[in-house]
């Protein structure tokens, strides 16, 4: 065998090597997996076709600034997408890892883990970004809804939005003890946070406390965020910092309380 | 030459229970060093703390003369490792497991060669979930080789396997340390000992019984040989009671039955040769190194592993 080995490559070469080997081999597995791209961009685009196809929802909705129902249901949708990686994708994978052994084995090679964690939230990042610049599109091209008026507001406010649920991902991981456990709790947080997003009641139609709690979940957060970018200024400090406060405090504590085994 | 991996006085206990109560081994360069014991005896934990998957509570341990705690990164590159249960993501396949593993180590091994060498070609695209269990363990193996390691752990190497399978799987080992790699063998199937091992620890809750040979190992457990034959006319048993290699005698219908030491054979046809009676359907049996196991732990080895 000792004749068949590669020349041993520069320490540098072998790790930026392994780490981008990873992620191709997690976003492979996220494709082959499904959930991801059939739940997380399938299924919100078939609804984002269907939802502007109707003329009932092109009607302008009070105290939105002029955004019409279906202009909304834009940036809804992409939240869809990242809470659909966050809560099903990222820690059903993940716990799964873990029980199988996957995690554990990594642990005695060279390249350890954690690079393990780093690759699929890579790889959930990059359907995520897939996912956004389509829904734009196929909302713009074939339904006329502009791009929002402050592009580096929304990506901003995009990038917040993807730390904080991704964050959550993590949470859920290290929080479940198992895979069945992890997936339990991503579909009972799913709803809720997706109501906050208004996906059956636009924020600003909530009752007062509704939508003042709407503004402090995360998907309500990115909403609020979202919205102030379509209508041409910056988002508001509010949403931003809520969205920055669960990224950083979920991946705090999912860091804090991550087990490999 | 330094000892590959030494062990002193490794202790382990997992709440109330010890899995490792004092474990000291010394495993010399090329050697295959056999771990055998029965189930909860404390393998899989002793070799998971030179692997630095756990954390003694006391002892000491150098593998290729680094810690396995704090010269973690050093030792993940030269140390293969075969896990009981080593598992890889449900739908990565075959070759692209081999290439992704290939590529975290600084010296790998050529993966196809590996992979050919298993009789794994044919499932180069094949999803993990897919494997049958015996083609899982080879993959695992191929996974324990590809960083073309000194010394490698393999733990439970042919549980799973088919006859064949098993066979192919040893002489893949052999060719192995062939290439002078040292591998350290978890295992409580004797064969597979018998065959492979050049010295084996024998432990036992937590303890090392002992450390030989498989032939030294079975030796000492001083389990007598048992000499069975048809004589060709009738005879006397004091004839055979009356040797000092003899330790007893008993009838089953036509057949003697001779129970002795390592010199029974011979003492036993002497006389028979003297007495000119032939020993019809005459069989020797051997203690094997399961008859030393039973012996030296007084338990069988579970079943399903024989």
């Amino acid at each position: 065998m000792s004749a068949l080995r590669t020349a041993p490559p520069p320490v540098t070469a072998e790790r930026s090597s392994a780490t981008w080997r990873l992620i191709k081999a997690e976003s492979t597995l996220c494709v082959r997996d499904k959930v991801g791209p059939l739940w997380g961009i399938g299924f919100p685009l078939i609804l984002l076709i269907v939802l502007g196809s109707v003329s009932d929802l092109r009607e302008p909705v009070a105290d939105a600034g002029g955004l019409t129902y279906f202009d909304l249901y834009v940036p809804v949708l992409i939240l869809f997408n990242l809470a659909i990686l966050a809560t099903a994708s990222l820690p059903t994978t993940l716990a799964g890892y873990r029980e199988n052994g996957v995690l554990r084995r990594m642990r005695t090679t060279p390249v350890g883990p954690a690079r393990v964690l780093a690759a699929q939230l890579v790889a959930n990042f990059v359907i995520a970004v897939v996912a956004m610049v389509l829904f734009i599109a196929v909302a713009g091209l074939g339904f006329g809804v502009g791009l929002p008026k402050h592009l580096p507001g929304f990506a901003l406010a995009w990038l917040l939005a993807a730390a904080a649920l991704l964050a959550i991902g993590l949470l859920i991981t290290a929080l479940a003890p198992g895979r069945g456990a992890a997936t339990a709790i991503g579909t009972v947080l799913f709803f809720p946070m997706m109501f906050f997003a208004g996906l059956w009641v636009p924020i600003s139609q909530m009752p007062p406390l509704l939508r003042n709690i709407a503004h402090y979940t995360p998907l309500g957060a990115g909403m609020g965020a979202f919205q102030d970018a379509y209508l041409g200024h910056f988002p508001s400090a509010v949403p931003l910092l809520t969205l920055a406060a669960y990224a950083v405090a979920c991946a705090f504590v999912a860091v804090r309380w991550f087990r490999w085994e | 030459m330094p000892p590959v991996i030494e062990v002193r006085n490794l202790h382990k206990r997992y709440d109330d229970k010890i899995a490792v109560d004092d474990v000291s081994l010394t495993v010399q360069a090329g050697e295959i060093f056999g771990i055998l014991g029965p189930n909860g005896a404390g393998k899989t934990t002793t070799v998971e703390c030179i692997e630095g998957l756990r954390v003694p509570d006391r002892g000491e341990i150098r593998v290729l003369g680094l810690d396995p705690l704090h010269d973690r990164a050093e030792l993940t590159r030269r140390l293969g490792v075969q896990l009981q249960a080593g598992h890889l993501p449900d739908r990565l396949q075959v070759a692209e497991a081999l290439e992704l593993y290939s590529s975290f180590y600084p010296e790998p091994a050529d993966w196809r060669a590996l992979l050919d060498g298993l009789g794994l070609t044919d499932k180069a695209k094949t999803r993990y979930a897919k494997l049958s269990g015996g083609q899982k363990q080879r993959l695992s193996i191929a996974l324990a080789l590809i960083g073309s390691p000194k010394v490698a752990i393999l733990d439970e190497l042919t549980t799973g396997l088919d006859p064949q399978a098993r066979r192919d799987t040893w002489d893949l080992i052999e060719g192995v340390r062939s290439r002078g790699v040292t591998i350290v063998l978890v295992t409580h199937f004797m064969e597979e000992a018998e065959r492979l091992c050049d010295r084996l620890a024998l432990i036992d809750a937590g303890r090392v019984v002992m450390v030989d040979t498989p032939t030294g190992l079975t030796e000492r457990a001083r389990i007598e040989q048992r000499i069975q034959f048809r004589p060709s006319r009738p005879m006397d048993d004091h004839l055979l009671t009356s040797l000092p290699d003899v330790s007893s005698v008993t009838r089953r219908g036509e057949l003697v039955i001779v129970t002795g030491n390592d010199n029974a054979l011979n003492a036993v046809t002497g006389v028979l040769a003297r007495n000119q009676i032939v020993a019809e359907r005459l069989r020797v049996e051997q203690a094997s190194l399961e008859d030393a196991f039973v012996r030296l732990t007084g338990r069988r080895p579970e079943p399903g592993h024989r």
